[in-house]
C-alpha cells in the first residue's frame, strides 16, 4: 500500500536495510500527516521481533511516599513535608497492602515514591526486604534514577555500593521514570530541582553495569519540542548500544490537571499513537515498547498495538499518580479485560514476568478484582 | 497475489465489494490496512483537508417508551417516578441555550409515548417553528412509524404532514441492526428492519434528508454487519437520501444485554469497514459520544470525515453510563492537530458560513 508521504518510502527502504534511522527522519516521523502509513512502518518493525504476540504482567503498584523535595512543575501527586495529605507507609500499612492481595498471582511490585528527606538507606531497605518476605516469588521492580541518586547522596555511599545494598535487600529491576524529557533547556523550565538528563543517564548506565535492567521513559506532551523528543530517544539508543540494559521503553502522555501546568491541554490520540510509533521506529536496540494504559487510556493502548507497542504493562491496581493528575482510564485491569482487549485486537496475549518470561499456565482465567 | 491483495486493488481501483468480500475484508484484514483503505476512499470522496461538525443539542421530548428495546438504559415506563414529558418552557429554554452557542439545529426525539398522537408532535413541532429559527432534525422511523400506525393513516401521509408542520430532516436512529432475526432478540417491540427501511424511502422521497446509524457489538454476527450495510447501500442507490452514515457500539450498562462492550479495535474496524461498503453515502460520522475524544479523533484516518455533534446535551448514552464530553473548541482542536480544517456544517453538510467567493 502507499504511503501519502513519499519520505515514508525512504525510511521503509532503510528499515528494510537494516540501516539505523538519523535524528532527522525521526523527525520527519513525528511531523508525517500519515498517521497510519508512519504505524504501518512501527507494526512491520514490532511484527518482526515480537510476531503476534502482546504482553502484560500481573502487578501491583506500591507508592511508599509522596512526600517530595522537588516539586517538579508537572507532577499532581507530591506534597512538601508538613503539607496536608502527605503519606509514608510504615512496614505495617506495606504488608498490610501486600496482604490484602495475598490471594492474587502478582508477579511484579513496582514501587515508587517521591523524595523524602525524613527516610534514609535503612527505610528503603526495610522497604525491599519486607516486600520480599511477603512476595517472594514476585520481582521487585523499584525506584527510578531519582531515587538511587537521592538514596546515594544522603547517604554518602558512591552508587555502586548504594546499588548492591539495595540488590541485597531484594531489587531485582528498575522502573523507567524520572527521565522526563533528557535536555537542559526542559529541566531547567519544569523541574530544576531533579537530577538532570546526564546524572540520568550516569545512574542508569551504573544499575546497568550492576547487572540490573530497568525500563526509560519520556514524558511527553508538555513544552518539550518534537527535536527534543527524537534527541531523547537518540540518547537513549546511544546508552543502549553501550549497556545493552533497557528492557522496554514507554511513553508517558502528560496530565496536567492539578499540577502548575494546568493550563495545557491532554495530549490527542495522535500525540500518542506518534510517541509509540516513533520510539519503536527509533529504538532499534530496545526490544519492548509499551502502551501505557493508565495513561493514554484503554482504548488507545488497544489501538497501539498495531502502532509498534507489544505490552500494555501491567494489570495494576490503585493506580495514584496519574490518576491524582486527572486521568480517566481505570485505576485497575483484570486479567481477563487485558485479555480481550489484546484478542480483540487481533493480538496473542502473553502473561509476562519482569523478564518478558510467559508466566506458565497463566492464561487460564483465575480469581479476578474487576474494578 | 492473495484474496485480500486482489481486495484491496479493487477498493483503490474504486469497484465495488460484494457481500462475500466485505465480509472476508471485515473479518480478515489488519487493522491498519483497513484503516489504510478506508482512509483512502475517504479522501477520494473529500479530497479538502477538512472535517466538518454540527453545533446542535439533543433533546428527547419523553423518556416514555412502550418499546422495552433490551438494549437501553434511558427508556422508563409511563408510571414511573421520573417518566417525563418536556413542558413548553422547558423546550424553549433548551433551544434558547441552543441559539445562543451557536448552534443551528435540534435533534428531537422521543420514546414512543402511548398517549402523544400525531397531533401532539404537529403541534410540538408548529411551537417550535412559531417562536424559532431552528432546523428541526427529528422523530426516527421508528416513532414515525408508530405515528402511522397510530394515527391510522400511511406513512407518506405521516411525513407530509411532519413537514407541513415545521419538520426538516430525519435521523437515522433505531436502525440498530437491520436484520430481523436480530432485531426480534434485542427489541422485539420495535419496527421491522424493511419498516424502517419503508420510512427512509418514503422520506427520500418527498425530498426529506436522512440519516442512517448502525448500533453494533450486542447479539448480532459479523454478517449481520455487513447486511445491514448492504442494505443501505440498496436503499441509497435508489435515492440517494443519506447524507451520512453513523456507526456506534452498543453501551451494556444498566442495559439488559450483559456483553462486554466493544472495544475500540471493534469500533475502527467497522467504521473503515463501512466507510469501503458504503461507497454511496457521502459522509462517514465518528461517535465521540460513545468512544471518547480520543478513538473519535483516530476515526478521522479510518474513513471519518464529520465528527458529528458538540451534544449541548446527550441523555441516552449518558443513562448508560458513558459520560464523554466534547466542547465546542476541544472539537477544533481535535480536528486541527489531526491536520484538518474544522468547518461548522449544516443537516445537508454545507458549511454554516460559506465561504466568501474568490
Amino acid at each position: 500500500m502507499r504511503f501519502t508521504d513519499s519520505r515514508l518510502n525512504r525510511i521503509q527502504d532503510k528499515i528494510s536495510a537494516g540501516d539505523r534511522l538519523t535524528f532527522n527522519e525521526g523527525l520527519a516521523l513525528y511531523d508525517t500527516r500519515d498517521l497510519l502509513g508512519l504505524g504501518a512502518l512501527a507494526d512491520a518493525v514490532r511484527r518482526k521481533r515480537h510476531g503476534n504476540r502482546a504482553y502484560f504482567v500481573y502487578n501491583q503498584h506500591l507508592n511508599y511516599t509522596n512526600i517530595c523535595a522537588n516539586t517538579c512543575l508537572f507532577c499532581a501527586f507530591s506534597r512538601k513535608e508538613g503539607e496536608p495529605g502527605g503519606f509514608t507507609l510504615s512496614m505495617d500499612e506495606v504488608r498490610e497492602a501486600l496482604a490484602q492481595r495475598a490471594d492474587e498471582p502478582i508477579r511484579e511490585l513496582h514501587v515508587v515514591g517521591g523524595l523524602n528527606p525524613a527516610l534514609g538507606l535503612g527505610y528503603y531497605l526495610e522497604l525491599l526486604e519486607t516486600i520480599r518476605s511477603a512476595r517472594p516469588e514476585a520481582t521487585i521492580k523499584a525506584f527510578t534514577a531519582v531515587e538511587i541518586d537521592y538514596l546515594s547522596r544522603t547517604s554518602k555511599l558512591s552508587l555502586q555500593e548504594t546499588i548492591s545494598k539495595l540488590m541485597a535487600a531484594g531489587l531485582s529491576m528498575l522502573p523507567g521514570g524520572g527521565a522526563e524529557v533528557l535536555s537542559d533547556r526542559v529541566h531547567e523550565k519544569l523541574f530544576r530541582k531533579k537530577i538532570d538528563a546526564g546524572r540520568w543517564l550516569e545512574i542508569v548506565e551504573a544499575v546497568h553495569r550492576a547487572g540490573l535492567k530497568s525500563n526509560a521513559t519520556m514524558l511527553y506532551g508538555h513544552i518539550e519540542t518534537a527535536e527534543e523528543r527524537v534527541a531523547h530517544l537518540c540518547r537513549l539508543r546511544a546508552l543502549q548500544d553501550r549497556t545493552g540494559g533497557f528492557s522496554a521503553f514507554i511513553p508517558l502522555a502528560f496530565h496536567s490537571k492539578n499540577t502548575a501546568l494546568s493550563h495545557l491541554p491532554a495530549t490527542t490520540a495522535f500525540d500518542d499513537l506518534k510517541a509509540v510509533a516513533v520510539s519503536r521506529l527509533m529504538l532499534d536496540n530496545i526490544e519492548h515498547i509499551k502502551a501505557y494504559w493508565v495513561m493514554i487510556g484503554e482504548k488507545l493502548a488497544q489501538v497501539a498495538l498495531s502502532f509498534g507497542a507489544d505490552d500494555l504493562d501491567g494489570t495494576i491496581i490503585e493506580e495514584k499518580i496519574t490518576h491524582m493528575a486527572g486521568a480517566t482510564s481505570a485505576k485497575g485491569l483484570s486479567r481477563n479485560e487485558m485479555i480481550r482487549l489484546i484478542e480483540s485486537a487481533g493480538f496473542d496475549p502473553v502473561e509476562r514476568d519482569s523478564f518478558y518470561r510467559p508466566v506458565a499456565g497463566a492464561t487460564v482465567p483465575g480469581k479476578e478484582t474487576s474494578q | 497475489m492473495t484474496y485480500l491483495q486482489r481486495l484491496y486493488g479493487k477498493i483503490e481501483a474504486a469497484a465495488r465489494l460484494d457481500a462475500d468480500e466485505a465480509l472476508r475484508l471485515y473479518r480478515e484484514a489488519d487493522l491498519l490496512s483497513l484503516g489504510r483503505l478506508a482512509h483512502g476512499v475517504r479522501n477520494r470522496l473529500h479530497p479538502s483537508p477538512v472535517v466538518t461538525y454540527v453545533v446542535d443539542r439533543n433533546i428527547n421530548y419523553t423518556n416514555v417508551c412502550v418499546s422495552g428495546c433490551l438494549f437501553c438504559a434511558y427508556y422508563r415506563a409511563k408510571e414511573a417516578p421520573d417518566a417525563y414529558v418536556i413542558t413548553r418552557d422547558a423546550l424553549g429554554r433548551k433551544i434558547e441555550e441552543t441559539l445562543a452557542l451557536g448552534g443551528t439545529q435540534i435533534l428531537l426525539q422521543g420514546g414512543m409515548h402511548p398517549d402523544l398522537d400525531l397531533d401532539w408532535c404537529l403541534d410540538l413541532l408548529r411551537f417550535i417553528k412559531t417562536h424559532f429559527d431552528i432546523h428541526i432534525h427529528g422523530f426516527s422511523p421508528t416513532e414515525i412509524n408508530c405515528l402511522a400506525r397510530n394515527s391510522g393513516i400511511g406513512v407518506p401521509e405521516v411525513l407530509e404532514r411532519l413537514v407541513a408542520a415545521g419538520l426538516g430532516s430525519i435521523p437515522g436512529g433505531g436502525a440498530e441492526i437491520l436484520v430481523d432475526a436480530v432485531r426480534r432478540r434485542i427489541s422485539p417491540n420495535k419496527c421491522s428492519a424493511s419498516d424502517w427501511l419503508h420510512v427512509m424511502r418514503c422520506a427520500h422521497t418527498i425530498g426529506l434528508k436522512t440519516t442512517a446509524t448502525m448500533m453494533f457489538g450486542h447479539v448480532e454476527s459479523d454478517r449481520d454487519i455487513i447486511s445491514h450495510l448492504l442494505r443501505i447501500r440498496e436503499l441509497q442507490d435508489e435515492t440517494g437520501g443519506f447524507t451520512a452514515f453513523i456507526p456506534w457500539s452498543f453501551q451494556p450498562l444498566n442495559t439488559r444485554i450483559q456483553v462486554p462492550p466493544a472495544t475500540a479495535v471493534d469500533y475502527l474496524r467497522v467504521l473503515a469497514t463501512s466507510r469501503l461498503v458504503l461507497d454511496n453515502v457521502p459522509n462517514l460520522q465518528a461517535s465521540w459520544v460513545t468512544q471518547g475524544d480520543k478513538i473519535a479523533q483516530l476515526a478521522l484516518t479510518f474513513g471519518a470525515n464529520d465528527m458529528g455533534s458538540t451534544m449541548i446535551e446527550e441523555n441516552v448514552v449518558a443513562a448508560a453510563g458513558i459520560h464523554f464530553r466534547l466542547p465546542k473548541d476541544e472539537m477544533i482542536r481535535l480536528i486541527e492537530s489531526a491536520g484538518y480544517r474544522p468547518v461548522q456544517r449544516t443537516y445537508r453538510y454545507t458549511p454554516v458560513h460559506p465561504e466568501p467567493g474568490p
